[in-house]
């Protein structure tokens, strides 16, 4: 098989919105923007907290955490699966193998990653505010709105790598997934498949489909950082 | 405006403080009545702007109390600060001053009635929707003491703050200051430059390796004060 | 600049604050997990009636072999149209199938390891095996034939002249029934794999799709099933060797998981599939199943002895 007759059997079935094809890129989207939107949730506060707090070994807990951002996420589908599987200490909740289990696993990529860089971000923000914000009474825990939103565009990055990193890995969402059709099959892992079953056409549409994503986070990412160094003056 | 208690005169007794195992502020006291701008006074390292941050609240004393007539603890503390480089936030001129009274807890429909006013008084209406890190040191200098004086302080601590700032600049920023204190609101603030305290002070807090050496009204203090420190201090020699 | 112009703030007031933010986010934490879980998008754990709301489903381990072909894409529907079960298949090894089964992650396992499946019904996890359908493996290899067996019938013989010549071999290496249908024929053969394994034999750890690309990339042998054959698009220079040896038979077999050892599992929905399955409706289903007018899969449910 020829490179262009694949590249052409690709862009026909992007072009012509199979409805298979969507259901995949549809739960892939669901998936990761969920699991970034609980990692935010999540990670912003705690991140922000982590930045102002002062106790016994923080060092070495912002030491684990950014060692946690390289996690594999073959590893987090592991620890999600034998969390989540019946002879599990959670396998009553019945989670493995359906989307929940999915975005629990992602959550566990992209939270270290949002809890990391919004500790970075706040950190030097405070510095830099401190005497301000406490002249004007907000000490501690209720100076963090303020830092959060002050630090949007750097947070605002960091919630898209995150989503980047989560978008392109297969080894968690596969594990934790089950790769089922119809059901729990996202780009990465219905790639890895029709790859495997030499269908290279649906392997290739799929693959730019998470390019096109890639680079358009990218893009946003930039255009955020360039606004935000705007407004840093 | 509502009849409150006046949180002045300040009363500072035998306030140190320690860092690097020295003592930075030796024993200060005085007294801070309402009226009038008073000048701390001092070269380089004798604790100037120590001093301030421990009336303000910023910093503990490691010995010594700091009292206030009134409680002036807590959202409305009614003593605001002015920093030496302006601290901006990363949003508009508006924005900037709408913080700070929300900070303090002033009602929503309140807020916007006294920005407005802020940036009138001290003219930076046509900038309101700027962002404030873009504007020249001058005008964020100016906006950071709009932003104060709309927290309504009867006290203002200002941290050396024009000492960044080009002459134009600074002979803007000492009007401003002299309009606030014919309104009726105290300052303290410090400086080491001696004209400018010529210019500004009613009274001169003089401030040398931590120590209060002088308290005296500024006319007597220029004429010709009483310890060598402070004569040295005038005579443009360099003392720390 | 003056030093020292940190706050000396109490460090207590500091640390009792940072906990309870991070109490109250582990809270919000937890009850977020819990909200994931009742959301729409999660089917709540039915029993073995029909939910009132949701889907009917059931979750069967397979092998990577009855997905890559295509059957279940074929069969599935039809069950579901009789039935309104739905069939959640997740797809592994045999080894990993049967694991999932014992761990109770599944309802009905179907695979094709007769030993092995005899093992998980005996050892309690699985109810009773029984047979569904059989195909046949066959050895795949380079047009250039290296080792000079292309198209022969003894598959014995061929496998001794692999290993004589040190032909690239690629095995699956994933405990799988192909895996082990492999072993079972270099012990048939004779070849002592554990004496004579050498840099021709390439153990890769992955599915039947995995394997042929790469037996097909590096130009090498490889056992396949021909169901997972007549459907993979990518042969390039592939095709096949030794076919019709009757020691190249291999069984299906498909299993309810044991209630008793796993009360959650749907054994009236898994029940209801597997008598499908061995019932004449599935077993023309999967006769019925043609790739380019070949038929893949042979059912023999009714066979003794399968």
């Amino acid at each position: 098989m020829d490179f262009g007759a694949i590249f052409s059997a690709a862009f026909a079935l992007i072009v012509g919105l199979d409805p298979a094809f969507l259901a995949i890129v549809g739960l892939s989207l669901r998936v990761t923007l969920t699991a970034v939107l609980i990692a935010a949730l999540i990670g912003l506060p705690l991140g922000a907290a982590l930045a102002l707090a002062r106790f016994r070994g923080r060092s070495a807990v912002i030491v684990c955490l950014n060692a946690l951002m390289g996690l594999p996420p073959v590893v987090a589908g592991l620890v999600v699966f034998l969390l989540l599987s019946r002879s599990g200490p959670l396998g009553p909740l019945g989670l493995l193998f359906t989307p929940t289990a999915m975005i629990l696993a992602q959550v566990l990529l992209v939270l270290p990653i949002v809890i990391a860089l919004t500790r970075q971000t706040v950190e030097d923000l405070w510095g830099e505010y401190r005497d301000h914000l406490r002249s004007v009474g907000l000490e501690g825990v209720r100076a963090i709105p303020t830092l959060l939103f002050d630090g949007r565009f750097a947070l605002a990055t960091a919630l898209l790598a995150g989503f980047g990193r989560a978008s392109a890995e297969v080894g968690a969402v596969l594990i934790v997934g089950g790769n089922i059709a119809g059901y729990t099959r996202t780009m990465t892992t219905a790639i890895t498949l029709e790859t495997s079953k030499g269908d290279l056409p649906l392997a290739l549409g799929l693959g730019l489909v998470l390019i096109a994503l890639t680079l358009a986070i990218n893009a946003i990412a930039f255009g955020a950082s360039r606004i935000g160094a705007r407004y840093a003056g | 405006m509502r009849d409150v208690a006046s949180i002045l005169p300040l009363d500072v007794r035998a306030v140190a403080f320690h860092g690097d195992g020295r003592r930075l502020v030796d024993s200060v006291s005085f007294q801070l009545p309402a009226g009038g701008l008073t000048v701390i006074l001092g070269p380089n390292g004798a604790g100037k702007s120590l001093t301030l941050r421990l009336c303000h609240g910023l910093l503990t004393p490691s010995e010594g109390r700091i009292a206030w007539a009134q409680g002036a603890e807590g959202r409305n503390r009614r003593h605001a600060m002015v920093f030496q480089k302006p601290i901006m936030l990363r949003r508009s001129v508006e924005a900037n001053v709408l913080h700070a009274l929300a900070a303090a807890g002033t009602a929503g429909s309140e807020r916007r009635e006294r920005c407005r006013t802020a940036l009138e008084r001290f003219g930076l209406s046509e900038r309101a929707g700027q962002a404030a890190r873009l504007l020249s040191g001058g005008e964020q200098q100016r906006l950071a003491i709009a932003r104060a004086w709309a927290l309504r302080p009867e006290l203002l601590f200002l941290d050396e703050p024009t000492s960044q700032l080009d002459p134009t600049a600074t002979g803007q920023i000492e009007e401003l200051l002299a309009g606030l204190v014919a309104e009726g609101i105290t300052v303290l603030m410090s400086t080491h430059d001696l004209g400018q305290a010529r210019r500004l002070a009613s009274r001169v807090l003089f401030l040398h390796r931590g120590r209060l050496i002088a308290d005296e009204p500024a006319a007597e203090f220029f004429a010709g004060p009483a310890s060598p420190e402070a004569r040295a201090f005038l005579a443009g020699e360099l003392i720390w | 600049m003056t030093p020292a112009m940190t706050h000396k703030k109490p460090k207590e007031t500091t640390l009792s604050t940072t906990r309870r933010l991070l109490l109250a986010t582990g809270f919000s934490a937890a009850l977020t997990g819990l909200a994931l879980a009742q959301t729409p998008t999660a089917t709540p754990p039915a029993a073995s009636a029909p939910a009132a709301t949701g889907t009917r489903f059931i979750t069967v381990s397979s092998t990577t072999s009855t997905q890559d072909s295509g059957l279940f894409g074929h069969i599935l529907p039809l069950f579901k149209a009789k039935t309104g079960i739905e069939v959640r298949v997740v797809s592994q090894g045999t080894g990993q199938a049967l694991d999932t089964g014992r761990r109770g992650d599944a309802d009905v396992v179907f695979v094709h390891a007769k030993a092995q499946e005899e093992k998980f019904v005996a050892d309690g996890f699985g109810l009773e095996r029984k047979p569904v359908m059989y195909n046949d493996f066959v050895l795949i290899g380079p047009k250039a034939d290296p080792a000079g067996i292309s198209g022969t019938k003894d598959i014995a013989a061929a496998l001794v002249k692999i290993a004589e010549k040190g032909a690239p071999f690629v095995s699956r290496g994933d405990k799988s029934g192909t895996h082990s249908a492999e072993l079972a024929l270099w012990k048939v053969a004779g070849v002592d794999l554990a004496a004579r394994k050498g840099a021709w034999y390439r153990e890769i750890g992955q599915g039947m799709g995995a394997a042929l690309n790469t037996a097909g990339g590096m130009g090498a042998y490889v056992l396949a099933d021909r169901g997972t054959w007549i459907s993979f698009k990518n042969r390039g220079d592939l095709t096949i060797a030794v076919e019709g040896d009757r020691r190249l038979f291999n069984q299906y077999g498909v299993i309810a998981v044991n209630p008793a050892r796993h009360p959650h599992v749907k054994i009236n929905d898994g029940q209801a599939f597997v008598n499908w399955l061995v019932g004449p409706e599935g077993q023309k289903a999967i006769a019925a199943y043609k790739i380019e007018g070949q038929q893949l899969f042979f059912p023999n449910a009714t066979q003794a002895g399968a």
